[in-house]
């Protein structure tokens, strides 16, 4: 049993083109391969087999922000690293989406000082704030489905809108 | 204090009436700005201390004169000898002749102080901030620099804080 006797059963599937487009977005959305801290190292082992993120299309951490769609900001980010992280998102093609992983990228966490980014809000727009100190693997993964879910909710006269 | 580190005091205490202190067996001693240079390049040229181990300052904010003590904490590889030079400033225009020129490692310990306590040093190579980034504001590790950098969020001041929150623009 697969999709192709279906396929050859039914012939043709008809669907919606905003269901197409929204389901191909979430089913491989790359994120970037950018990690600032501790985060990082669970944002590592979600990707490793024991949880294996890949199951969800996004086996693919991309070193370049020309080729990803999604932005897992994994670490606390310093007045220095701010304006690098802009402009990281800004090399990022559209569409784009964010997650703020861990309590320091969301609100600044226990890094309540001069030289923090008290949550990342600050520097770009961010889509999922997942919390915890750092998140498990699991909230990493939940984060991003809530991000799919997102998604899949878009609307393409919305996203036209947005581009004009 | 180390024994063999008595004689090479006595000449400081001699050439440039430098104060002593001793804290948990550990030679301090205080001298002027003007004195600073000609001490560190007695110690490294006659005294063989090569190294510049540490460089940092004091704040002792709200006391004003002396506000800061610049600190030199030296080391001789050759005797295994360590000894601190402690030089207090006045709070305003804070300001000392350069220790660069004796040791290289001190150009960047320089740069660190002006940035984090806004200590000036005369005839530093290269001014500039190292570990903040240009257009901030203050000194950070001055004591009446602010501690915290945001109020925490709670539900009674959520909406008012979140107000102030420099959200960022798509």
């Amino acid at each position: 049993m697969g999709i192709e006797q279906k396929l050859g059963n039914m012939g043709v599937v008809t669907t919606t083109l905003e269901s197409a487009v929204n389901w191909s977005r979430t089913n491989a959305m790359w994120p970037m391969l950018f990690g600032l801290a501790c985060c990082a190292i669970e944002m590592m082992s979600a990707q490793a087999s024991h949880y294996d993120m890949s199951r969800f299309g996004m086996e693919l951490m991309r070193p370049s922000p020309r080729q990803s769609d999604l932005m897992i900001v994994a670490g606390r980010v310093s007045k220095k690293m701010g304006p690098v992280l802009r402009r990281l998102y800004d090399q990022m093609p559209e569409p784009k989406w964010v997650i703020a992983m861990g309590d320091c990228a969301s609100c600044g966490g226990v890094f309540n000082n001069y030289a923090i980014y008290q949550g990342v809000d600050e520097v770009v727009p961010v889509d999922v704030f997942v919390a915890g100190c750092p998140p498990r693997p699991e909230a990493l993964i939940h984060g991003v489905l809530t991000v799919h879910e997102k998604v899949r909710g878009e609307k393409i006269k919305d996203q036209a809108e947005k581009y004009k | 204090m180390n024994k063999s580190l008595e004689p090479i005091v006595k000449v400081l205490q001699d050439a440039f009436g430098a104060a002593l202190e001793e804290f948990r067996e550990e030679a301090h001693l205080f001298l002027d700005p003007g004195q600073i240079v000609g001490a560190l390049t007695m110690l490294r040229e006659e005294h063989h201390f090569e190294l510049l181990s540490a460089m940092t300052a004091s704040d002792y904010w709200p006391q004003s004169s002396p506000r800061f003590h610049v600190i030199y904490q030296l080391t001789s590889l050759t005797h295994n000898l360590s000894l601190q030079l402690r030089v207090p400033v006045d709070g305003s225009n804070p300001k000392l002749p350069t220790a660069s020129g004796v040791y290289k490692a001190a150009a960047w310990r320089e740069r660190e102080l002006l940035d984090m306590f806004g200590i000036e040093f005369e005839g530093h190579p290269d001014p500039r901030r190292i570990l903040m980034p240009e257009d901030t504001e203050g000194h950070p590790l001055r004591k009446d620099f602010p501690l915290g950098y945001e109020e925490p969020q709670f539900s009674f001041n959520f909406d008012e804080i979140d107000l102030r929150k420099p959200y960022a623009k798509e």
